[in-house]
């Protein structure tokens, strides 16, 4: 906490003057569930794309859909969305 | 110049708020504030006033409109009263949080159930922790000064906050006085053009009211904590130049015949010219009594109450709000927590008065200082009273 600004220094009202600023704060900490893909069974059709709320999947080197787990809230929209059941949802403490 | 004329209060206001040249006016039609607020949308449509008049669905989205206008740059006003205020004190704490010079007057009426259109201060206090400056006028003349005055306070860059200017519904609002009203040349001189300091504009970055984690919150609440008390040497500053422009001078607690007093009558808003009058009963009789009439609410103003009622032997506090079940009137018990560490201390009697309309006249203004008296004599003072509830 030393490191945070004091009332005196924190912005007026809280204004925030700096842009795109969110994403240095890395909401995959919340995440209970993650989510893991089969490859064989991935087509690349990209809906678990299009359906993340958080826009943390992205396309990797080879074209596949991946999860971008420092963002991930493992919400498990994609396991439920993919029309391939490509992705299914793992417990965290495995 | 000024020039007096007999004007409905309500009507007054809204010229006020015409002669502030305000940009956005976003409200809600509920009695008793209707008059102002269909007034400014006349001088709107018939061209007097030169601004968005925004036409909205409820409270919550006329405070609504307010925050996006002014976190825009616009100088903004509304109005409101009992219900509608609850309905939009979600977006109270929103205004006094992103730090927007709102100004709005609220014609102070009872909170529902029973279902009552008329006033007292029940409305006011439910909110009293929204962070707003709050100031109640007594009269016209004032809910007139002090409509223009509000939009210097609150847009001065050192203060940044809404403010909210009570007047008693009915018994203020809706009565007709002589008023002083002051030309567009004399308000411009007084009141400068809004420059906001922070605005929403699609060339600058910049986000308002963001997710702020526990890390932050309590840094920001202390922030907006000092910058209320902060507002309190701006708002003597205005009411000096006020005074020093137009010959009216006001203070957070004006005192009459209190000096010498012994027995003092704390009251806010209307009810004191009521209780001016049971005073002069009463020093006619030999007592020393005097009156303070409460201006400004928040920031509380402490060192004058310390100051201007610590030399008293009793005051007998006159709310027309009830914490119910809790601490009886609002005001007497901020009086008498902010009294509990002083070494000398007045006795403070707690009387419930005038809810929901019901008039208080001078005889019982005299009843109740009595009373006080009484109680006092015997050391035995009642934590609180509802005042001429049949038995």
């Amino acid at each position: 906490m030393a490191d945070l600004p004091t009332w005196k220094t924190i912005n007026h009202a809280c204004l925030v003057f700096t842009p795109g600023n969110t994403v240095e704060y890395l909401t995959g900490d919340w995440r209970s569930m993650r989510p893991e893909r089969t490859e064989e069974k991935c087509v690349k059709c990209g809906e678990c794309w299009m359906y993340c709320p958080d826009a943390a999947i992205f396309i990797d080197e080879r074209g596949y859909y991946a999860v971008d787990y420092d963002y991930c809230k493992g919400c498990g929209i994609c396991a439920k969305e993919c029309p391939h059941g490509a992705i299914f949802m793992v417990e965290e403490c495995e | 110049m000024a020039k007096r004329v007999g004007i409905e209060v309500s009507i007054a206001v809204s010229e006020a708020a015409t002669l502030c040249d305000v940009d956005v006016v976003a409200a809600y039609p509920i009695t008793p504030q209707t008059h102002i607020v269909e007034h400014l949308s006349e001088s709107v449509a018939e061209g007097h006033l030169d601004a968005e008049y925004i036409k909205v669905e409820s409270e919550h989205s006329a405070m609504s409109c307010c925050i996006g206008a002014a976190a825009a740059g616009a100088r903004t006003f509304t109005a409101t009263a009992a219900q509608g205020l609850a309905l939009m004190s979600e977006m109270l704490y929103i205004a006094s949080g992103l730090r927007l010079p709102i100004v709005m007057t609220l014609a102070t009426r009872t909170l529902s159930a029973p279902l009552t259109i008329w006033g007292d201060q029940s409305d006011i206090m439910s909110v009293r922790d929204c962070g707003w400056i709050v100031i109640f006028a007594e009269n016209g003349q004032e809910a007139f000064d002090m409509t223009i005055q509000a939009f210097r306070m609150a847009e001065d860059e050192r203060v940044l906050l809404p403010m909210m200017l009570c007047l008693d519904g009915f018994h203020l609002s809706h009565v007709v006085e002589p008023i002083e009203m002051l030309d567009k040349e004399e308000v411009s001189s007084f009141l400068p053009p809004y420059d906001a300091k922070y605005r929403l504009d699609p060339h600058e970055v910049l986000s308002m009211g963001c997710f702020t984690m526990p890390d932050y919150f309590m840094e920001i609440k202390k922030q907006q904590d000092e910058a209320l008390k902060d507002s309190y040497p701006v708002i003597l500053e205005v009411w000096e130049d006020w005074g020093k422009r137009f010959g009216r001078t006001y203070q957070p607690i004006q005192l009459y015949r209190a000096e010498d007093a012994e027995l003092v009558l704390v009251i806010a808003g209307a009810f004191a010219g009521t209780a001016r009058l049971a005073v002069d009963g009463l020093r006619d009789k030999g007592i020393k009594a005097g009156l303070a009439s409460l201006k400004l609410w928040r920031p509380f103003p402490r060192e004058d109450i310390l100051r201007d009622l610590g030399g008293a032997k009793l005051l007998t506090v006159v709310d027309r709000a009830l914490s119910t079940g809790g601490a009886g009137g609002p005001i007497a018990g901020e009086l008498r927590a902010a009294f509990y560490h002083e070494k000398k201390r007045p006795d403070i009697a707690s009387f419930i008065a005038g809810l929901s309309g019901r008039d208080v006249m001078v005889e019982q203004f005299t009843e109740m200082m009595e009373k006080s008296l009484g109680y006092a004599e015997k050391g035995e003072i009642p934590y609180y009273e509802m005042y001429g509830v049949r038995e």
